[in-house]
């Protein structure tokens, strides 16, 4: 084990995977010489050079389209978008190139790229820096969608989805890079598609991923001392969703809170208490609950910001609401 | 390969001018300096939250395009806006009291530094999106041909905004159209980190224009009048429904990316030699006093007008209130 930074730990999965297969390379806006804006490139150029580690131009279009590209014809590249935001600028070619050409074209060539996406609210960087979009990609067949919450999990996931002969979009959360922990040494890998049961409890399941497992567990600590004993899941794999584990749990708890820092209006909360109450309802003692942001843009003003943001109080309070 | 762009308002005497115009030339300047000076301040010190990109050292642009422009004329911005906002006249007070995320701001602090805007003078906003303003520009344009005005709409964008594929689709449909829309190029060197000509195909954005039937023309960016009457004739042609142009002012971006930028890209030296040779400001002002069409005195008066009407901005800044809680769920619909 050693103790580094989530933005190293993603370092780290890039420079093992690049070493061990010369088909990954990356590419992205100020990565290169900079090491990327949140420092998760830092020496990557200096040790594979500029051929596998490109800076390119503000063409978040081209980067895409281009990365599908050089997948069809034998490469496994690894895009990084800068901010999940920017998506919005190369939608068409995450929508209906990357996630449909291996189905489309009757499985002749799958797509084995990652798309990184930095995610999250950091900073009041207002409307267009600080959105949590995973929701979105969740709804598209073709995709594979992870957002872990740690640098062990950053690491392993990353690699998993490096590995991945499908498209994976890798959101990593901005407040998260700079945060520590403990991470394997060795090819540590982490499987896409389940989830982890991170303390186990008896009470009731509380669901959630990425930064927000952080607050998660802080809500989990204030109410064990009030005598409820949450047994928490961090998804770390958006799409496909874990369900088993999920059900398994929900079967035990008879209860079950989703929190996510994304706006809960069509969010990852609501296809996950969908599921539930399609295949558990049975099991339920109280009616689920989610936790989400409001229903509006991610606003600039610091009282304004600080009301959006889903804190472990908001996430104890609705946990008490279903006991 | 060499430009094919035109080159534009080289060698021009300031005695040509009213003072008026020169007046406001220097006004605006000035008061962008102060105003830029006055938020790296605030933001170094912790009073300013999010992101903050810099006008310094590129004045001239904004104050050279906006003097041909009138209220009702539009204008987009980048995440690189303050001096277009106040070029465009958008009042100081309640730029300041956004960019510090107050209830009297003019987006009622829901938008912050890179999203500043005022509608009521056609500044239609900063983008945090790169490229995000080159086809609401041309809307805004096709507005103004619609409904039968001479009026304009101007795009700025930076360098590395022109690899974007909106600047493409845009000055495509602008042409073919024939839209009164003016792009303005601000090719100060740099995209963030990156030396513009490491991932831009051209020497000159303005040779672009070619692939789309419009003229471009170059500028020096840093010398207001040159960036005056280059846009001016593209404004006027543009007016006369001869269709949209392309103007590229050459100028460097002295401050950091952002605010708090380690700039670890480029030398300390490199920057201070460019803005002691090419400050547009001191440019300006030893050509005017040289040409004795304004004197030293009048200078040092609208500078310190501009640096009093920047503090009253700040002190309004920093005495409004904050938005209420409940401002979140305010304004999402009409
Ligand atoms: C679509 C998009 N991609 C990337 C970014 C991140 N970004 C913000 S400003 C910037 C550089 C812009 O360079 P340029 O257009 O030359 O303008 P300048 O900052 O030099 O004024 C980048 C890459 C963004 N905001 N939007």
């Amino acid at each position: 084990m050693s103790t580094i930074t989530f933005a190293q730990a993603t370092l780290d999965a890039m420079t093992e995977e690049m070493a061990r297969d010369e088909r990954v390379f990356v590419m992205g806006e100020d990565i290169a010489r900079q090491g990327g804006i949140f420092g998760q490139f830092k020496g990557l150029a200096d040790r594979f050079g500029t051929g596998r580690v490109m800076d390119t131009p503000i063409s978040e279009t081209a980067i895409v389209g281009a990365c599908i590209g050089s997948a069809l014809a034998g490469m496994r590249p690894v895009a990084d978008m800068h901010f999940a935001d920017f998506i919005g600028v190369c939608f068409d070619e995450v929508l209906n190139q990357m996630a449909k050409i291996y189905y489309m074209f009757g499985g002749q060539k799958s797509i084995p790229m990652v798309l990184r996406a930095p995610d999250g609210l950091v900073n009041q960087a207002a409307a267009q820096h600080s959105q949590s979009l995973e929701a979105f990609f969740l709804h598209i067949p073709g995709l594979k969608v992870v957002a872990p919450s740690n640098p062990a999990d950053a690491k392993g996931l990353l690699k998993s989805a490096i590995r991945d002969d499908n498209p994976v979009i890798y959101f990593e959360h901005k407040a998260l890079f700079s945060t520590k922990g403990e991470v394997p040494d060795g090819d540590h890998l982490v499987p896409i598609g389940r989830a982890n049961v991170v303390r186990k409890g008896s009470d009731v399941t509380l669901v959630s991923y990425s930064m927000t497992m952080n607050h998660c567990v802080k809500a989990a600590e204030i109410l064990a001392g009030e005598g409820i004993d949450v047994e928490l899941i961090d998804l770390r794999t958006i799409s496909p969703l874990d369900v088993g584990t999920i059900l398994e749990s929900v079967a035990r708890t008879t209860r079950l809170v989703i929190a996510h820092e994304a706006v809960k209006q069509g969010g990852v909360g609501a296809e996950l208490a969908a599921i539930v109450a399609e295949e558990a309802i049975d099991c339920l003692d109280a009616p689920i609950v989610r936790v989400g942001a409001p229903f509006t843009p991610v606003p600039f003003a610091r009282p304004l910001e600080r009301a959006y943001r889903v804190t472990p109080e908001k996430i104890a309070e609705a946990v008490r609401s279903v006991m | 390969m060499c430009a094919k762009a035109a080159r534009g308002g080289e060698g021009t005497s300031p005695s040509k001018y009213g003072k008026e115009l020169l007046a406001g030339f220097y006004r605006t300047m000035t008061t962008i300096r102060h105003f830029e000076q006055t938020v790296e301040k605030c933001f170094l010190e912790g009073e300013i939250p999010g992101f903050v990109h810099l006008y310094i050292g590129e004045e001239a642009v904004a104050a050279g395009v906006m003097a041909n422009l009138r209220d009702s004329d539009y204008i987009q911005s980048t995440h690189r806006g303050h001096g277009h906002a106040i070029a465009k006249g958008a009042d100081l007070k309640r730029m300041m009291a956004e960019i510090f995320g107050k209830s009297t701001g003019s987006c009622k602090g829901k938008g912050g530094s890179m999203h500043i805007a005022d509608f009521g003078v056609g500044m239609l906003g900063a983008n945090g999106v790169v490229g995000g303003g080159f086809t609401i520009a041309t809307g805004a344009a096709l507005a103004h041909k619609m409904q039968g005005t001479d009026g304009v709409a101007v795009a700025f964008f930076g360098d590395g905004a022109s690899n974007r594929g909106t600047f493409h689709e845009a000055a495509n449909m602008a042409a073919a159209w024939g839209l009164p829309v003016i792009f303005v190029c601000e090719n100060n060197k740099w995209a963030s980190t990156t030396p513009y000509r490491t991932t831009t195909s051209v020497d000159h954005i303005a040779d672009r224009a070619a692939g789309y039937g419009m003229p471009g023309v170059v500028v020096d960016g840093n010398d207001v009048f040159a960036v005056y009457e280059g846009a001016r004739s593209l404004v006027e042609r543009a007016r006369r429904g001869e269709g949209p142009a392309l103007l590229e002012c050459k100028t460097y971006r002295i401050k950091g990316h952002f605010v708090g930028d380690p700039e670890k890209y480029r030398t300390k030296e490199e920057v201070r030699k460019v803005f002691e040779e090419t400050d547009p400001i001191p440019r300006f002002e030893s050509a005017v006093v040289k040409a004795r069409a304004l004197t030293r005195k009048e200078l040092d008066a609208i500078d310190g007008e501009a640096r009093e009407a920047v503090r009253l901005a700040l002190e309004f800044a920093r005495t409004s209130p904050e938005p209420e809680e409940s401002a979140l769920f305010e304004g999402l619909y009409v």
